[in-house]
């Protein structure tokens, strides 16, 4: 990990009517390291990565990414024309429905060559190529390339997304509950498949999710939001086993165990 | 009708302004063709007139003919190539009563043509307009419903979408699957609709001497080609773009080159190929 954070946010104020989505958030990632914002339903997780991906303008604050030149890019004020070539370039973003992430009716192979053919590609061979690495990665069978996603399972849709948004080797990577919604056993599959994946390609990832479990096993460092406030973060396993906040503790020893 | 329509001095149609349009209007669109050869293949909205015709039939392209048409002007009208089928034949007709202008139906000779779904075989020349009839002016519609936002991915040059269109085609059929209406890059920025002409005839815009003018007249878009600008087909490196053409010669002048026309003759399968430009056809056969 190099020394200066890739993505940097701090006074971040957002409201919905008299509701605080964000209060005073400050969060800070560096090149490939995994963080988590841990919280329950309505706790502003989403509306922290929607604010951090620059989907939603915050009511104050500020949000900086140091791009692969080293520029900083002030994430609200660049415009939407420079927000677009980070998404399809630097960035990635991993959906809970992949249906939200994939074109249905384009199929797994063009889904994956998109992202390449926005950026420029323009030989069919290699898309194609590149195409069928990625879907070899994420465990698909090359053979079904051609099919469309519609007629693919839950498992595979997600790894679809993954493959195609990995493809373009992206810097930064925003998932949001990528493994809600899917069975356990599929589950667990996937967040290995993520864990390589990132491990592989150093990337930096901002991963929202309600799951301790997802949290622990992926992530280096968690942030837990309560009502709009971080109220604690710190290094995975010393949130997790060591929760000071009461809020945290009420959270770590709500898990069901199995 | 019961009486014959009264004639004006010069041969017009009385109670009609020059070539139909009152000349605010046509002022009006001369303002987006001029922004419009501005910025080539960008569209820009403008406030289309009913016309005495119906939607579909012409009425982006007799609008722009209509504001760009002066009294020494020749004008030839072609449809699908032909210059006498019914579109192209009223056209004519309805600009020599309400402009009194020449018309012809040679190439060579006219200085404004309006065309629907053809470009002339005979090369175009400084100084020429060609007016293209446009039914849908967005390249991206099939594949992004939301106008709004197919205007923000011409903003952003964000056309990674019509890529993902022809990789589709060629993983299914081994070949893109577009025969006409074959979507362009203009100067390297704005994808444009060359408007429904064969992909055959895409070739003919690239950096052609004449102004080139599309009016869609329901839609409410004009676009341009300003003489010698770049118009690229979109292909990939190792699938590059071919325009297509039956692999027959034309029965009446035998040419191998043009863009020919079936013809069914009966019904046990005879069928044989014409031109589809009738005034480059009877040319070479005068010329024999």
């Amino acid at each position: 990990m190099s020394d200066a954070p890739i993505l940097e946010a701090s006074g971040l104020h957002l409201r919905f009517g008299s509701v605080a989505a964000l209060d005073e958030v400050a969060l800070r990632v560096w090149p490939g390291e995994v963080v988590a914002i841990l919280g329950e339903s309505g706790s502003g997780k989403t509306s922290l990565l929607r604010v951090l991906s620059g989907t939603v303008a915050p009511d104050a604050g500020e949000v900086f990414y140091r791009d692969a030149a080293g520029v900083l890019v002030p994430v609200h004020v660049a415009g939407e024309a420079a927000l677009r070539r980070l998404a399809r370039t630097e960035w990635g973003f991993v959906h809970q429905n992949p249906r939200d992430g994939l074109r249905l009716g384009v199929s797994a192979g063009g889904n994956v060559g998109e992202r390449l053919m926005a950026v420029g590609a323009r030989h069919y061979g290699g898309i194609r190529a590149a195409a069928a690495e990625w879907l070899r990665r994420v465990e698909i069978d090359p053979a079904r390339m051609d099919d469309l996603p519609r007629d693919f399972s839950g498992g595979m849709q997600q790894r679809l997304q993954i493959a195609r948004t990995l493809v373009t080797r992206p810097r930064l990577v925003f998932m949001d509950e990528p493994t809600g919604g899917l069975d356990v056993s599929v589950q667990a599959r996937l967040l290995d498949l993520i864990r390589a994946l990132v491990a592989d390609l150093g990337l930096a990832v901002l991963l929202v999710t309600h799951d301790i479990a997802v949290a622990r096993l992926l992530a280096h460092r968690l942030v837990v939001m309560r009502r709009g406030r971080v109220v604690e973060h710190g290094l995975t396993d010393r949130v997790l086993d060591d929760p000071q906040h009461e809020y945290t503790q009420l959270l770590v020893s709500s898990v069901l165990a199995a | 009708m019961s009486a014959a329509p009264e004639v004006a001095s010069g041969g017009t149609l009385a109670g009609y302004n020059f070539a139909y349009l009152d000349e605010d209007t046509k002022r009006m669109i001369r303002r987006a063709l001029l922004k419009a050869v501005a910025v080539p293949g960008h569209q820009v909205p403008f406030g289309s007139r009913e016309m005495p015709l119906p939607y579909g039939w012409g009425t982006g392209g007799i609008q722009v003919t209509a504001s760009v048409i002066g009294p020494d002007d020749t004008l030839k009208v072609i449809d699908q190539g032909a210059d006498d089928t019914t579109n192209a034949v009223s056209i004519r007709r309805f600009f020599a009563r309400v402009a009194g202008v020449a018309t012809t139906e040679r190439t060579a000779d006219a200085t404004v043509i309006q065309t629907r779904h053809r470009i002339p075989e005979t090369p175009l020349r400084e100084g020429q307009i060609l007016v293209y009839q446009v039914p849908m002016p967005e390249p991206l519609f099939r594949l992004e419903p939301r106008v709004a936002e197919t205007r923000r991915l011409h903003a952003l040059g964000d056309y990674g979408l019509m890529h993902v269109k022809l990789y589709e085609d060629i993983a299914r059929r081994g070949e893109v699957e577009i025969s006409y209406n074959y979507p362009v890059m203009v100067n390297g920025r704005y994808l444009m609709s060359p408007s429904p002409i064969p992909a055959f005839d895409n070739p003919k815009m690239d950096r052609m001497p004449a102004l080139q003018l599309f009016g869609a007249g329901r839609e409410k878009r004009i676009y341009a080609v300003p003489p010698y600008t770049s118009v690229r087909s979109l292909d990939f490196e190792d699938h590059p773009f071919r325009p297509g053409r039956a692999d027959a010669s034309c029965a009446l002048c035998g040419s191998r080159e043009t863009y020919l026309d079936e013809v069914v003759t009966d019904d046990r399968g005879g069928r044989r190929f014409l031109c589809s430009d009738t005034d480059y056809c009877a040319e070479r056969r005068a010329d024999r």
